[in-house]
């Protein structure tokens, strides 16, 4: 017997991921600057923190109830109705999950399988490939445009559309470019998607970390909310990525479903991270202002500095991502990222990593300080001299 | 207008330019709102944070509290002057609670700062008592914490 042989081939057909080479020349090099990661550079605000460890002090060290803990729960969907406008009754629309990395798992197993499509706009996060092919549905990408900074029209929509169409990602604001979706834009989407037995997975992740105005969920439009599952979660607003805690909202059979999964693969969210989580929805909001305050400071600090250097890019309203056009250096993305790492020691991913349309493009993160950030743009240019 | 503040009370070195940059103004904007704020008094001055303990030098810091009697028609005010002009006193607040002045002086030794207390405040004719507290480590000021490494403990993973 061949062991590799007894991998099934839907999983041993996902290619490895393509920058693994990145992280493996920085272990190499010191004085990296790393534009290249993607998560907070802060660390989770005390008073969060301080809530997790007077848990563990309480003895709070169990399993919490599968779908987590009632309280969170509650606290999750005031947070959505203050928020987002969006009502979800606790005990049958809110499941807390292990990231939302989980949710958007949990609700791809959950909906779709063999002979099903599922439509995901690129460039985005890598797991919603990787979800839907463990699934052994068929990943149908829509390669959205620079000059549409990214969003997703009704045109590329409808073109992508077919019979077997079951899912539709929404990942706004976006990772990688930095791209959100106003209520207007998603109103074209939400004509065509109305009428269709179409259900909608919407990762918010980074809802809270929108620039220049609100969030806006394609859920709060009547039509949609029984056929939208909205993932969101902890890691990127409250600076707790280690924690590893998510949640998905949606319709009551939906979350039901996705329960069913979650108890048996995962039992439930740790504990620990649920009591920091209601810290962090009842008194976490200033932290988050500050964070996003100077996310903000962060952010047009990078893209001015980026077209100073020449790199075209779009006003990225979301997230923490900038999506610069490198094509005017004439190298590809990959080695544009390879060689700047090696000659002046930044690290930023090329667009290819999120789908063969981000070629041309960089994603760089600016979840770094600003002195980071300065010094990274120094070295941006002189690499690009 | 106070974002700018905000800005510059955690590090004052940027420049204009780059305030205006961060803040989505005009360099003149900025330039504008920071010559107010100065005029105005808002903005009093510009400083390091410095961690003494790791240089050569001497430096101790007390907390004085001292009760005055406050003094007709001038309330604490005009002691709390004959106080804080003293180039020793750091800062200087009126207090609620069980005494009036919070004095905050430093010197470089503590004898230095006892004897200040001893010659200089003690004898004012309005201060009834002082109570001195000498700080033995600092572990934060002014919102910085002082062993703070800012370290990136991020790994490198894909995401
Ligand atoms: C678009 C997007 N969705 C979801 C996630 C998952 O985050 P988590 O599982 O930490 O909640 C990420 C993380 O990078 C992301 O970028």
């Amino acid at each position: 017997m061949k062991i590799e042989d007894m991998i099934l081939p839907k999983i041993r057909n996902i290619p490895p991921s393509g920058i693994r080479k990145y992280f493996d020349l920085i272990n190499e090099m010191d004085d990296v600057i790393s534009l290249g990661v993607g998560e907070p550079d802060y660390t989770t605000p005390w008073n969060v923190c301080e809530a997790g460890i007077y848990s563990l002090e309480k003895g709070h060290t169990h399993y919490s109830s599968n779908a987590g803990i009632l309280r969170l729960r509650e606290e999750i969907s005031y947070h959505m109705k203050n928020n987002y406008n969006l009502r979800y009754d606790p005990k049958s629309q809110i499941l807390v999950t292990v990231g939302g990395s989980e949710g958007i798992d949990l609700a791809l197993r959950s909906l779709v399988g063999p002979g099903d499509e599922v439509i995901i706009p690129e460039p985005s996060f890598v797991a919603y490939q990787g979800c839907t092919k463990i699934t052994g549905a068929t990943p149908v990408s829509i390669r959205l445009r620079a000059e549409d900074e990214f969003k997703l029209t009704p045109e590329l929509l409808e073109n992508a559309l077919s019979p077997r169409t079951k899912i539709l990602i929404i990942p706004y604001p976006n990772n990688p470019t930095g791209a959100i979706m106003t209520k207007d834009e998603l109103s074209g989407l939400v004509q065509i998607l109305k009428d269709k037995d179409i259900l909608v997975i919407s990762d918010e992740i980074y809802a809270e970390l929108t620039y220049e105005g609100k969030h806006v969920s394609i859920a709060t439009f009547e039509e949609m909310k029984d056929k939208t599952i909205v993932i969101n979660g902890f890691s990127k607003a409250y600076a707790m990525t280690g924690w590893r805690l998510g949640y998905a909202c949606g319709h009551p059979a939906i979350i039901q479903a996705m329960v069913k999964i979650h108890q048996y693969a995962i039992m439930c969210a740790p504990t620990t991270a649920q009591y920091a989580a209601i810290e962090a929805l009842r008194n976490g909001a200033a932290s988050v202002d500050e964070m996003v305050r100077e996310y903000n400071r962060r952010r047009r600090v990078l893209v001015n500095g980026f077209r100073k250097l020449g790199l075209n890019c779009f006003e990225p309203l979301g997230a923490f991502y900038i999506f610069p056009c490198i094509q005017s250096t004439g190298l590809s993305s990959d080695d544009f990222c390879e060689q700047l790492l090696i000659s002046q020691k930044v690290l930023m991913v090329p667009g290819t990593a999120f789908g063969e349309c981000g070629e041309g493009f960089v994603r760089a993160c600016y979840a770094s300080s600003m002195e980071q950030i300065t010094e990274a743009l120094k070295r941006i240019g002189r690499f690009i001299q | 207008m106070d974002e700018i503040l905000s800005i510059l009370e955690k590090n004052c070195r940027y420049t204009e330019e780059q305030l205006a940059v961060m803040t989505g103004k005009s360099p003149q904007e900025v330039n504008e709102s920071i010559r107010n704020y100065e005029k105005e008094n808002v903005i009093v001055g510009y400083t390091a944070l410095v961690n003494w303990e790791k240089t050569e030098i001497e430096n101790v810091t007390a907390f004085i509290e001292i009760k005055v009697t406050p003094q007709r028609g001038e309330g604490f005010d005009k002691v709390a002057e004959r106080i804080y002009k003293f180039p020793q006193v750091k800062a200087c607040y009126l207090m609620s609670g069980s005494f009036d002045l919070c004095v905050i002086i430093e010197g470089k030794s503590m004898k230095e700062v006892a004897l200040f207390v001893a010659e200089k405040l003690a004898p004012l004719e309005s201060v009834q008592s002082t109570a001195t507290h000498f700080v033995l480590k600092k572990y934060k000021d002014k919102g910085t914490i002082f062993d703070d490494k800012l370290e990136d403990g991020r790994e490198a993973i894909f995401i």
